[in-house]
Protein backbone atom coordinates (compact mmCIF):
# COMPACT_ATOMS: atom_id res chain seq x y z
CA UNK A 1 0.00 0.00 0.00
CA UNK A 2 1.42 3.49 -1.11
CA UNK A 3 1.64 5.80 2.49
CA UNK A 4 2.90 8.57 3.81
CA UNK A 5 6.14 7.18 4.00
CA UNK A 6 6.83 6.95 0.39
CA UNK A 7 6.20 10.86 0.08
CA UNK A 8 8.51 10.94 2.38
CA UNK A 9 10.87 9.29 0.46
CA UNK A 10 10.21 11.46 -2.37
CA UNK A 11 10.08 14.37 -0.47
CA UNK A 12 13.54 13.32 0.72
CA UNK A 13 14.79 13.39 -2.82
CA UNK A 14 12.91 16.61 -4.03
CA UNK A 15 15.00 18.35 -0.78
CA UNK A 16 18.35 16.38 -2.06
CA UNK A 17 17.73 18.04 -5.43
CA UNK A 18 17.37 20.88 -3.92
CA UNK A 19 20.52 20.81 -1.80
CA UNK A 20 22.49 20.09 -5.11
CA UNK A 21 20.49 22.81 -6.96
CA UNK A 22 21.75 25.28 -4.15
CA UNK A 23 25.67 23.92 -4.29
CA UNK A 24 25.59 24.35 -8.50
CA UNK A 25 24.64 28.01 -7.35
CA UNK A 26 28.11 29.51 -8.08
CA UNK A 27 27.22 32.62 -7.81
CA UNK A 28 25.58 32.89 -4.29
CA UNK A 29 28.14 33.44 -1.66
CA UNK A 30 26.18 31.43 1.10
CA UNK A 31 25.78 28.44 -1.28
CA UNK A 32 27.25 25.51 0.86
CA UNK A 33 25.15 27.08 3.95
CA UNK A 34 22.06 26.32 2.01
CA UNK A 35 23.20 22.70 0.96
CA UNK A 36 23.93 21.85 4.22
CA UNK A 37 20.35 23.07 5.12
CA UNK A 38 18.52 21.08 2.56
CA UNK A 39 20.35 18.27 3.12
CA UNK A 40 18.95 18.31 6.62
CA UNK A 41 15.74 18.67 6.05
CA UNK A 42 16.31 15.64 3.10
CA UNK A 43 17.94 13.49 5.78
CA UNK A 44 14.80 14.18 8.30
CA UNK A 45 12.73 13.28 5.91
CA UNK A 46 14.51 9.90 4.55
CA UNK A 47 15.72 9.25 8.10
CA UNK A 48 13.78 10.43 10.83
CA UNK A 49 11.63 7.71 11.96
CA UNK A 50 15.10 5.24 11.98
CA UNK A 51 17.16 7.56 14.34
CA UNK A 52 15.24 8.25 17.54
CA UNK A 53 14.02 11.28 18.90
CA UNK A 54 17.11 12.76 20.31
CA UNK A 55 18.98 12.36 16.70
CA UNK A 56 16.56 14.34 15.76
CA UNK A 57 15.87 17.16 18.32
CA UNK A 58 19.90 17.53 17.55
CA UNK A 59 19.15 17.69 13.51
CA UNK A 60 16.53 20.44 14.50
CA UNK A 61 19.27 22.20 16.24
CA UNK A 62 21.55 21.84 13.36
CA UNK A 63 19.28 23.73 11.34
CA UNK A 64 18.50 26.34 13.66
CA UNK A 65 22.37 27.00 14.12
CA UNK A 66 22.46 27.39 10.30
CA UNK A 67 19.85 29.70 9.40
CA UNK A 68 20.46 31.83 13.43
CA UNK A 69 24.09 32.44 12.23
CA UNK A 70 22.65 33.80 8.83
CA UNK A 71 24.78 30.62 6.95
CA UNK A 72 21.50 30.66 4.54
CA UNK A 73 21.43 33.49 1.31
CA UNK A 74 19.06 34.08 -1.05
CA UNK A 75 19.63 33.38 -4.82
CA UNK A 76 21.69 36.06 -6.62
CA UNK A 77 19.61 36.42 -9.64
CA UNK A 78 17.13 34.17 -12.14
CA UNK A 79 18.04 31.35 -14.32
CA UNK A 80 16.39 32.94 -17.93
CA UNK A 81 16.08 36.71 -18.37
CA UNK A 82 12.70 38.39 -18.06
CA UNK A 83 13.03 39.01 -21.95
CA UNK A 84 14.07 35.61 -22.56
CA UNK A 85 11.12 33.94 -20.40
CA UNK A 86 8.81 36.83 -22.69
CA UNK A 87 9.66 34.74 -25.78
CA UNK A 88 9.50 31.49 -24.07
CA UNK A 89 6.12 32.40 -22.88
CA UNK A 90 4.88 33.63 -26.56
CA UNK A 91 6.28 30.74 -28.23
CA UNK A 92 4.84 28.18 -25.92
CA UNK A 93 1.88 30.17 -24.97
CA UNK A 94 -0.89 28.87 -22.50
CA UNK A 95 -0.17 25.33 -22.62
CA UNK A 96 2.36 26.20 -20.36
CA UNK A 97 -0.78 26.01 -17.80
CA UNK A 98 -0.96 22.30 -18.50
CA UNK A 99 1.75 20.65 -16.37
CA UNK A 100 1.33 23.40 -13.24
CA UNK A 101 -2.36 22.52 -13.60
CA UNK A 102 -1.68 19.03 -13.59
CA UNK A 103 -1.05 18.87 -10.11
CA UNK A 104 -3.95 20.13 -8.18
CA UNK A 105 -6.20 18.36 -11.18
CA UNK A 106 -4.89 15.00 -10.21
CA UNK A 107 -5.17 15.31 -6.57
CA UNK A 108 -8.86 16.82 -7.16
CA UNK A 109 -10.27 13.43 -9.42
CA UNK A 110 -7.60 11.58 -8.34
CA UNK A 111 -9.42 11.75 -4.80
CA UNK A 112 -13.02 11.79 -6.24
CA UNK A 113 -11.92 8.40 -8.27
CA UNK A 114 -10.42 6.78 -5.57
CA UNK A 115 -13.67 7.75 -3.14
CA UNK A 116 -16.07 6.58 -5.15
CA UNK A 117 -15.14 3.59 -7.20
CA UNK A 118 -14.05 0.16 -5.24
CA UNK A 119 -10.29 1.93 -5.59
CA UNK A 120 -11.14 2.87 -1.95
CA UNK A 121 -11.51 -0.96 -1.01
CA UNK A 122 -8.03 -2.30 -2.60
CA UNK A 123 -5.36 -1.71 -0.62
CA UNK A 124 -3.71 0.23 -3.32
CA UNK A 125 -3.45 4.03 -1.33
CA UNK A 126 -4.06 4.65 2.14
CA UNK A 127 -7.25 6.46 2.61
CA UNK A 128 -6.50 9.01 4.75
CA UNK A 129 -3.43 10.21 3.26
CA UNK A 130 -5.01 10.43 -0.60
CA UNK A 131 -5.55 13.73 -1.33
CA UNK A 132 -1.66 14.26 -0.53
CA UNK A 133 -0.19 10.90 -2.00
CA UNK A 134 -2.12 11.81 -5.27
CA UNK A 135 -0.40 15.63 -4.68
CA UNK A 136 2.85 13.75 -4.95
CA UNK A 137 2.08 11.67 -8.34
CA UNK A 138 1.15 14.63 -9.91
CA UNK A 139 4.74 16.29 -9.45
CA UNK A 140 5.82 13.23 -10.89
CA UNK A 141 3.47 13.47 -13.87
CA UNK A 142 4.16 17.13 -13.99
CA UNK A 143 8.02 16.81 -14.02
CA UNK A 144 7.67 14.26 -16.83
CA UNK A 145 5.58 16.37 -19.00
CA UNK A 146 8.11 19.72 -18.76
CA UNK A 147 11.24 17.73 -19.65
CA UNK A 148 9.43 15.87 -22.42
CA UNK A 149 7.84 19.02 -23.78
CA UNK A 150 9.81 21.73 -22.70
CA UNK A 151 13.14 20.00 -23.33
CA UNK A 152 15.12 21.98 -20.33
CA UNK A 153 18.96 21.22 -19.64
CA UNK A 154 18.77 18.21 -17.97
CA UNK A 155 19.93 19.81 -14.66
CA UNK A 156 17.35 22.79 -14.99
CA UNK A 157 14.49 20.96 -12.96
CA UNK A 158 17.29 20.81 -10.20
CA UNK A 159 18.51 24.36 -10.09
CA UNK A 160 15.31 25.84 -10.66
CA UNK A 161 13.78 24.39 -7.55
CA UNK A 162 16.60 25.18 -5.72
CA UNK A 163 16.14 28.74 -6.59
CA UNK A 164 12.57 29.01 -5.47
CA UNK A 165 13.65 27.21 -2.47
CA UNK A 166 16.45 29.46 -1.45
CA UNK A 167 14.62 32.45 -2.06
CA UNK A 168 11.77 31.14 0.88
CA UNK A 169 15.01 30.18 3.44
CA UNK A 170 14.68 29.12 6.52
CA UNK A 171 10.52 30.27 6.34
CA UNK A 172 10.35 26.97 4.72
CA UNK A 173 10.35 25.04 7.70
CA UNK A 174 9.15 27.66 10.52
CA UNK A 175 5.76 26.26 10.18
CA UNK A 176 6.99 22.52 11.26
CA UNK A 177 9.36 24.32 13.53
CA UNK A 178 6.61 25.90 15.39
CA UNK A 179 4.21 22.27 15.62
CA UNK A 180 7.27 21.07 17.35
CA UNK A 181 7.06 24.07 19.71
CA UNK A 182 3.47 23.28 20.43
CA UNK A 183 4.71 19.69 20.83
CA UNK A 184 7.09 20.79 23.82
CA UNK A 185 4.40 23.61 24.88
CA UNK A 186 1.74 20.60 25.32
CA UNK A 187 4.53 18.44 27.24
CA UNK A 188 5.49 21.69 29.53
CA UNK A 189 1.62 21.96 30.00
CA UNK A 190 0.73 25.11 29.29
CA UNK A 191 -2.29 24.99 27.83
CA UNK A 192 -3.96 23.44 31.05
CA UNK A 193 -2.11 26.69 32.56
CA UNK A 194 -3.62 29.10 30.12
CA UNK A 195 -7.26 27.13 30.50
CA UNK A 196 -7.17 27.81 34.49
CA UNK A 197 -6.42 31.19 34.07
CA UNK A 198 -9.00 32.01 31.54
CA UNK A 199 -11.79 30.45 33.89
CA UNK A 200 -10.50 32.36 36.40
CA UNK A 201 -11.39 35.22 34.81
CA UNK A 202 -14.99 34.95 33.68
CA UNK A 203 -17.84 36.86 34.60
CA UNK A 204 -21.30 35.78 36.49
CA UNK A 205 -24.41 36.21 34.77
CA UNK A 206 -23.97 37.69 31.50
CA UNK A 207 -24.04 35.64 28.84
CA UNK A 208 -22.85 37.76 26.39
CA UNK A 209 -19.75 38.44 28.27
CA UNK A 210 -19.10 34.69 28.49
CA UNK A 211 -19.46 34.33 25.00
CA UNK A 212 -17.59 37.46 23.94
CA UNK A 213 -14.12 36.11 26.26
CA UNK A 214 -14.56 32.55 25.09
CA UNK A 215 -14.41 33.86 21.07
CA UNK A 216 -11.22 36.35 22.35
CA UNK A 217 -9.59 33.41 24.40
CA UNK A 218 -9.71 31.46 20.88
CA UNK A 219 -8.62 34.31 19.45
CA UNK A 220 -5.45 35.07 21.51
CA UNK A 221 -4.75 31.64 22.65
CA UNK A 222 -4.63 30.87 18.41
CA UNK A 223 -2.44 34.11 17.79
CA UNK A 224 0.21 32.86 20.77
CA UNK A 225 0.40 29.14 19.62
CA UNK A 226 -0.83 29.81 15.87
CA UNK A 227 -3.03 27.04 15.31
CA UNK A 228 -6.65 27.12 16.66
CA UNK A 229 -6.49 23.46 17.31
CA UNK A 230 -4.13 24.17 20.26
CA UNK A 231 -6.61 26.52 21.40
CA UNK A 232 -9.59 24.72 20.82
CA UNK A 233 -9.51 21.97 23.97
CA UNK A 234 -8.71 24.33 26.25
CA UNK A 235 -10.77 26.84 25.41
CA UNK A 236 -13.64 24.63 25.39
CA UNK A 237 -12.88 22.79 28.85
CA UNK A 238 -12.06 26.37 30.10
CA UNK A 239 -15.29 27.91 29.37
CA UNK A 240 -17.19 26.43 26.30
CA UNK A 241 -18.40 23.10 28.07
CA UNK A 242 -18.47 24.38 31.87
CA UNK A 243 -20.12 27.95 31.44
CA UNK A 244 -21.59 28.37 27.97
CA UNK A 245 -22.72 25.10 27.40
CA UNK A 246 -24.03 23.49 30.64
CA UNK A 247 -24.63 26.72 32.83
CA UNK A 248 -26.26 29.08 30.65
CA UNK A 249 -27.42 26.12 27.94
CA UNK A 250 -26.01 27.14 24.95
CA UNK A 251 -26.62 25.23 21.50
CA UNK A 252 -23.44 22.75 21.72
CA UNK A 253 -23.34 22.74 17.41
CA UNK A 254 -22.56 26.12 17.83
CA UNK A 255 -20.27 26.78 20.30
CA UNK A 256 -18.07 24.02 18.94
CA UNK A 257 -17.88 24.72 15.50
CA UNK A 258 -18.16 28.63 15.85
CA UNK A 259 -16.29 28.83 18.34
CA UNK A 260 -13.12 27.06 16.28
CA UNK A 261 -13.80 29.46 13.85
CA UNK A 262 -13.35 32.52 16.10
CA UNK A 263 -9.70 30.81 16.28
CA UNK A 264 -9.50 31.09 12.84
CA UNK A 265 -9.65 34.94 12.85
CA UNK A 266 -6.96 34.42 14.99
CA UNK A 267 -4.70 32.31 12.88
CA UNK A 268 -5.43 35.22 10.32
CA UNK A 269 -3.70 38.07 12.41
CA UNK A 270 -0.55 36.12 13.45
CA UNK A 271 2.75 35.47 12.50
CA UNK A 272 3.14 32.40 14.84
CA UNK A 273 0.90 30.72 11.61
CA UNK A 274 3.99 30.55 9.24
CA UNK A 275 2.52 28.61 6.65
CA UNK A 276 -0.07 30.58 5.93
CA UNK A 277 1.20 34.25 7.12
CA UNK A 278 5.22 34.13 6.75
CA UNK A 279 5.91 31.54 3.86
CA UNK A 280 3.76 33.37 1.27
CA UNK A 281 5.61 36.58 2.12
CA UNK A 282 8.66 34.67 1.15
CA UNK A 283 7.01 33.27 -1.70
CA UNK A 284 5.90 36.14 -3.31
CA UNK A 285 9.21 38.16 -2.39
CA UNK A 286 7.04 41.01 -0.39
CA UNK A 287 10.04 43.47 1.15
CA UNK A 288 7.70 43.40 4.42
CA UNK A 289 7.71 39.74 5.95
CA UNK A 290 4.83 40.62 8.24
CA UNK A 291 2.99 42.13 5.25
CA UNK A 292 0.53 39.27 4.48
CA UNK A 293 -0.86 39.42 8.10
CA UNK A 294 -0.95 43.01 7.78
CA UNK A 295 -3.58 43.25 4.82
CA UNK A 296 -5.22 40.52 6.74
CA UNK A 297 -6.16 42.16 9.94
CA UNK A 298 -8.91 44.03 8.09
CA UNK A 299 -11.10 40.52 7.05
CA UNK A 300 -10.02 38.91 10.53
CA UNK A 301 -11.65 41.77 13.04
CA UNK A 302 -15.07 41.99 11.15
CA UNK A 303 -15.53 38.43 10.65
CA UNK A 304 -14.52 38.01 14.28
CA UNK A 305 -17.57 40.09 15.30
CA UNK A 306 -19.60 38.31 13.01
CA UNK A 307 -18.99 35.23 14.57
CA UNK A 308 -19.31 36.63 18.27
CA UNK A 309 -22.63 37.41 16.89
CA UNK A 310 -23.57 34.03 15.26
CA UNK A 311 -22.36 32.17 18.41
CA UNK A 312 -25.15 34.77 20.61
CA UNK A 313 -27.92 34.31 18.40
CA UNK A 314 -27.41 30.86 16.84
CA UNK A 315 -26.18 29.91 20.16
CA UNK A 316 -29.14 30.99 22.42
CA UNK A 317 -31.79 32.65 20.42
CA UNK A 318 -32.90 30.51 17.51
CA UNK B 1 -0.64 25.26 42.92
CA UNK B 2 -0.36 26.01 39.13
CA UNK B 3 3.53 26.49 37.95
CA UNK B 4 3.13 29.42 35.86
CA UNK B 5 7.11 29.79 35.15
CA UNK B 6 6.99 27.81 31.85
CA UNK B 7 4.85 30.63 30.41
CA UNK B 8 7.59 32.61 29.89
CA UNK B 9 8.15 30.51 26.91
CA UNK B 10 5.45 32.66 25.43
CA UNK B 11 7.15 35.55 26.69
CA UNK B 12 10.28 34.78 24.84
CA UNK B 13 8.14 33.94 21.64
CA UNK B 14 6.50 36.97 21.46
CA UNK B 15 9.73 39.39 22.47
CA UNK B 16 11.96 37.32 19.83
CA UNK B 17 9.60 37.91 17.22
CA UNK B 18 8.65 41.42 17.81
CA UNK B 19 12.27 42.37 17.94
CA UNK B 20 12.68 40.48 14.68
CA UNK B 21 15.48 37.57 15.77
CA UNK B 22 15.84 34.87 13.40
CA UNK B 23 12.10 33.31 14.07
CA UNK B 24 13.69 29.78 14.01
CA UNK B 25 16.05 30.57 16.43
CA UNK B 26 13.43 32.30 18.74
CA UNK B 27 11.23 29.06 18.28
CA UNK B 28 14.25 26.77 19.33
CA UNK B 29 15.56 29.11 22.26
CA UNK B 30 12.11 29.44 23.06
CA UNK B 31 10.90 25.61 23.34
CA UNK B 32 13.75 24.85 24.61
CA UNK B 33 13.13 27.58 27.36
CA UNK B 34 9.48 26.19 28.35
CA UNK B 35 11.04 22.78 28.73
CA UNK B 36 13.50 23.74 31.27
CA UNK B 37 11.07 25.75 33.25
CA UNK B 38 9.07 22.82 33.25
CA UNK B 39 11.74 21.03 34.81
CA UNK B 40 12.36 18.71 32.06
CA UNK B 41 15.83 17.05 31.51
CA UNK B 42 17.82 18.91 28.10
CA UNK B 43 17.64 15.58 26.94
CA UNK B 44 14.17 14.88 27.41
CA UNK B 45 13.26 18.38 25.88
CA UNK B 46 15.10 17.76 23.26
CA UNK B 47 13.73 14.44 22.32
CA UNK B 48 10.18 16.29 22.51
CA UNK B 49 10.88 19.07 19.87
CA UNK B 50 12.72 16.11 17.47
CA UNK B 51 9.59 14.15 18.06
CA UNK B 52 7.48 17.09 17.55
CA UNK B 53 9.32 18.00 14.59
CA UNK B 54 9.24 14.46 12.74
CA UNK B 55 6.05 13.72 13.74
CA UNK B 56 4.74 17.19 11.45
CA UNK B 57 7.16 16.52 8.65
CA UNK B 58 3.32 16.73 6.24
CA UNK B 59 3.39 20.35 6.92
CA UNK B 60 6.51 20.90 5.05
CA UNK B 61 5.27 18.42 1.92
CA UNK B 62 4.05 21.14 -0.35
CA UNK B 63 6.96 22.38 -1.84
CA UNK B 64 7.51 19.25 -3.43
CA UNK B 65 5.64 21.46 -6.21
CA UNK B 66 8.66 23.83 -6.50
CA UNK B 67 10.89 22.19 -8.73
CA UNK B 68 7.54 21.97 -11.03
CA UNK B 69 7.05 25.26 -10.87
CA UNK B 70 10.71 26.72 -11.37
CA UNK B 71 11.15 24.80 -14.51
CA UNK B 72 7.45 26.31 -15.66
CA UNK B 73 8.52 29.84 -14.45
CA UNK B 74 11.84 29.25 -16.34
CA UNK B 75 9.94 29.04 -19.64
CA UNK B 76 7.50 32.33 -18.77
CA UNK B 77 4.34 31.05 -16.77
CA UNK B 78 4.30 34.33 -15.33
CA UNK B 79 4.38 35.98 -17.95
CA UNK B 80 1.86 33.91 -19.88
CA UNK B 81 -0.41 33.94 -16.96
CA UNK B 82 0.17 37.97 -17.42
CA UNK B 83 -0.68 37.88 -20.74
CA UNK B 84 -3.65 36.05 -20.44
CA UNK B 85 -5.15 38.79 -17.70
CA UNK B 86 -4.32 41.29 -20.11
CA UNK B 87 -6.20 40.09 -23.01
CA UNK B 88 -9.59 39.84 -20.58
CA UNK B 89 -11.51 42.97 -21.15
CA UNK B 90 -13.35 43.30 -17.70
CA UNK B 91 -10.78 41.47 -15.38
CA UNK B 92 -10.27 43.52 -12.56
CA UNK B 93 -8.23 42.92 -9.28
CA UNK B 94 -10.62 42.79 -7.34
CA UNK B 95 -12.86 41.25 -9.67
CA UNK B 96 -10.10 38.22 -10.26
CA UNK B 97 -9.49 37.45 -6.91
CA UNK B 98 -13.30 37.26 -5.86
CA UNK B 99 -13.65 34.69 -8.25
CA UNK B 100 -10.63 32.80 -7.20
CA UNK B 101 -11.88 32.70 -3.51
CA UNK B 102 -15.24 31.26 -4.48
CA UNK B 103 -13.23 28.59 -6.24
CA UNK B 104 -10.78 28.00 -3.27
CA UNK B 105 -14.04 28.13 -0.76
CA UNK B 106 -15.86 25.48 -2.72
CA UNK B 107 -12.93 23.21 -3.14
CA UNK B 108 -12.32 23.52 0.62
CA UNK B 109 -15.87 22.62 1.45
CA UNK B 110 -15.16 19.86 -1.02
CA UNK B 111 -12.57 18.40 1.44
CA UNK B 112 -9.80 19.37 -1.36
CA UNK B 113 -8.22 21.56 0.81
CA UNK B 114 -4.44 21.34 -1.12
CA UNK B 115 -5.31 21.17 -4.50
CA UNK B 116 -4.88 25.23 -4.51
CA UNK B 117 -2.13 26.88 -1.62
CA UNK B 118 0.05 29.69 -1.39
CA UNK B 119 2.87 27.40 -3.44
CA UNK B 120 0.39 25.58 -5.84
CA UNK B 121 -1.27 28.40 -7.10
CA UNK B 122 -0.88 31.84 -5.45
CA UNK B 123 2.69 31.92 -6.11
CA UNK B 124 2.74 30.68 -10.11
CA UNK B 125 -0.63 31.25 -11.09
CA UNK B 126 -3.09 34.13 -8.74
CA UNK B 127 -0.12 36.90 -7.64
CA UNK B 128 0.53 37.34 -11.48
CA UNK B 129 -2.82 37.66 -12.83
CA UNK B 130 -3.81 39.95 -10.02
CA UNK B 131 -0.57 42.12 -10.91
CA UNK B 132 -1.59 42.18 -14.75
CA UNK B 133 -4.80 42.88 -13.77
CA UNK B 134 -4.06 46.25 -11.60
CA UNK B 135 -1.31 46.87 -14.12
CA UNK B 136 -3.83 46.84 -17.38
CA UNK B 137 -5.40 49.89 -15.63
CA UNK B 138 -2.94 51.72 -14.11
CA UNK B 139 0.31 50.99 -16.03
CA UNK B 140 3.34 50.28 -14.23
CA UNK B 141 2.75 49.57 -10.36
CA UNK B 142 4.83 51.45 -7.83
CA UNK B 143 6.47 48.73 -5.67
CA UNK B 144 3.67 49.48 -2.51
CA UNK B 145 1.22 49.09 -5.08
CA UNK B 146 2.59 45.77 -6.01
CA UNK B 147 3.50 44.31 -2.67
CA UNK B 148 -0.10 45.33 -1.66
CA UNK B 149 -1.64 43.50 -4.48
CA UNK B 150 0.36 40.04 -4.00
CA UNK B 151 -0.37 40.23 0.14
CA UNK B 152 -4.01 40.73 -0.97
CA UNK B 153 -3.85 37.67 -3.00
CA UNK B 154 -1.90 35.45 -0.13
CA UNK B 155 -4.66 36.82 2.16
CA UNK B 156 -7.24 35.86 -0.47
CA UNK B 157 -6.22 32.20 -0.75
CA UNK B 158 -6.03 31.97 2.91
CA UNK B 159 -9.43 33.54 4.15
CA UNK B 160 -11.08 31.34 1.26
CA UNK B 161 -9.29 27.73 2.62
CA UNK B 162 -10.31 28.86 6.48
CA UNK B 163 -13.52 29.87 6.24
CA UNK B 164 -14.28 27.43 3.78
CA UNK B 165 -13.13 23.99 4.76
CA UNK B 166 -14.99 23.45 8.17
CA UNK B 167 -18.10 22.50 5.77
CA UNK B 168 -16.48 19.58 4.70
CA UNK B 169 -17.48 16.75 7.39
CA UNK B 170 -14.83 14.78 7.63
CA UNK B 171 -12.02 17.63 7.89
CA UNK B 172 -9.82 17.21 11.12
CA UNK B 173 -11.03 20.62 12.93
CA UNK B 174 -14.67 19.02 12.93
CA UNK B 175 -13.08 15.65 14.00
CA UNK B 176 -11.61 17.73 16.92
CA UNK B 177 -14.59 19.70 18.03
CA UNK B 178 -16.72 16.55 17.76
CA UNK B 179 -13.92 14.37 19.73
CA UNK B 180 -13.23 17.73 22.23
CA UNK B 181 -16.98 17.53 23.04
CA UNK B 182 -17.60 13.61 23.61
CA UNK B 183 -15.22 13.90 26.18
CA UNK B 184 -17.53 15.94 28.06
CA UNK B 185 -20.31 13.55 27.59
CA UNK B 186 -21.69 15.69 24.26
CA UNK B 187 -22.80 13.66 21.47
CA UNK B 188 -22.77 15.36 17.95
CA UNK B 189 -22.64 14.48 14.64
CA UNK B 190 -19.75 16.22 12.41
CA UNK B 191 -23.13 17.05 9.67
CA UNK B 192 -24.56 19.11 12.52
CA UNK B 193 -20.82 21.24 13.04
CA UNK B 194 -20.04 21.41 9.43
CA UNK B 195 -23.80 23.08 8.93
CA UNK B 196 -22.53 25.24 11.49
CA UNK B 197 -19.87 27.04 9.20
CA UNK B 198 -21.73 27.66 6.72
CA UNK B 199 -23.04 30.84 8.15
CA UNK B 200 -19.01 32.39 8.99
CA UNK B 201 -18.07 31.53 5.31
CA UNK B 202 -20.60 33.67 4.06
CA UNK B 203 -19.86 36.36 5.96
CA UNK B 204 -16.20 35.67 5.05
CA UNK B 205 -16.85 35.86 1.52
CA UNK B 206 -18.63 38.84 2.07
CA UNK B 207 -16.51 40.93 4.06
CA UNK B 208 -13.40 39.64 1.70
CA UNK B 209 -15.06 40.60 -1.73
CA UNK B 210 -16.05 44.27 -0.02
CA UNK B 211 -12.44 44.55 0.86
CA UNK B 212 -11.41 43.56 -2.73
CA UNK B 213 -13.92 46.13 -4.38
CA UNK B 214 -12.45 48.66 -2.17
CA UNK B 215 -8.80 47.50 -3.75
CA UNK B 216 -10.03 48.07 -6.84
CA UNK B 217 -11.30 51.26 -5.98
CA UNK B 218 -8.02 51.91 -4.24
CA UNK B 219 -5.97 51.34 -7.71
CA UNK B 220 -8.24 53.08 -9.19
CA UNK B 221 -7.30 56.07 -6.76
CA UNK B 222 -3.92 55.80 -7.63
CA UNK B 223 -2.04 58.26 -9.50
CA UNK B 224 -0.74 56.74 -12.64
Amino acid sequence: MINLHWLYLFAGAVFASIAVGSARDSDNRKRWGNAAFWSLLAASFWFGDLIGDVANGVLVLALVALAGTHLLGRPAGQTTSNEERQAFSERFGSKLFVPALIIPLTAFFGTLLFNYTPLKDSGFIEPKSVTLILLGIGVIIGLVACYAWLRPPPMAGVDEGARLADAIGWALVLPQMLAALGAVFAAAGIGATIGTLAGAIIPQGSIFLAVLLYALGMVVFTMIMGNAFAAFPVMIAAIGVPILIHQDGGRAAVIGAVGMLAGYCGTLMTPMAANFNIVPAALLELRNQYGVVKVQIATAIPLLICNIVILYIAGYHL
Amino acid sequence: MIDYWPLLGIALVVVGFALRFNPLLVVAVAAIATGLLALMPFAKVLGVLGHGFNENRNVTLIYIVLPVIGLLERYGLQQQARALIGRMRSATTGRLLIVYMIFRQILAALGLTSVAGQAQTVRPLVAPMALAAAEKEHGELDEDTAERVKAMSAATDNVGLFFGEDIFIAVSSILLIQGALKVYGIELTPFELSMWAIPTALCALLIQSVRLVLLDRWLARRPR
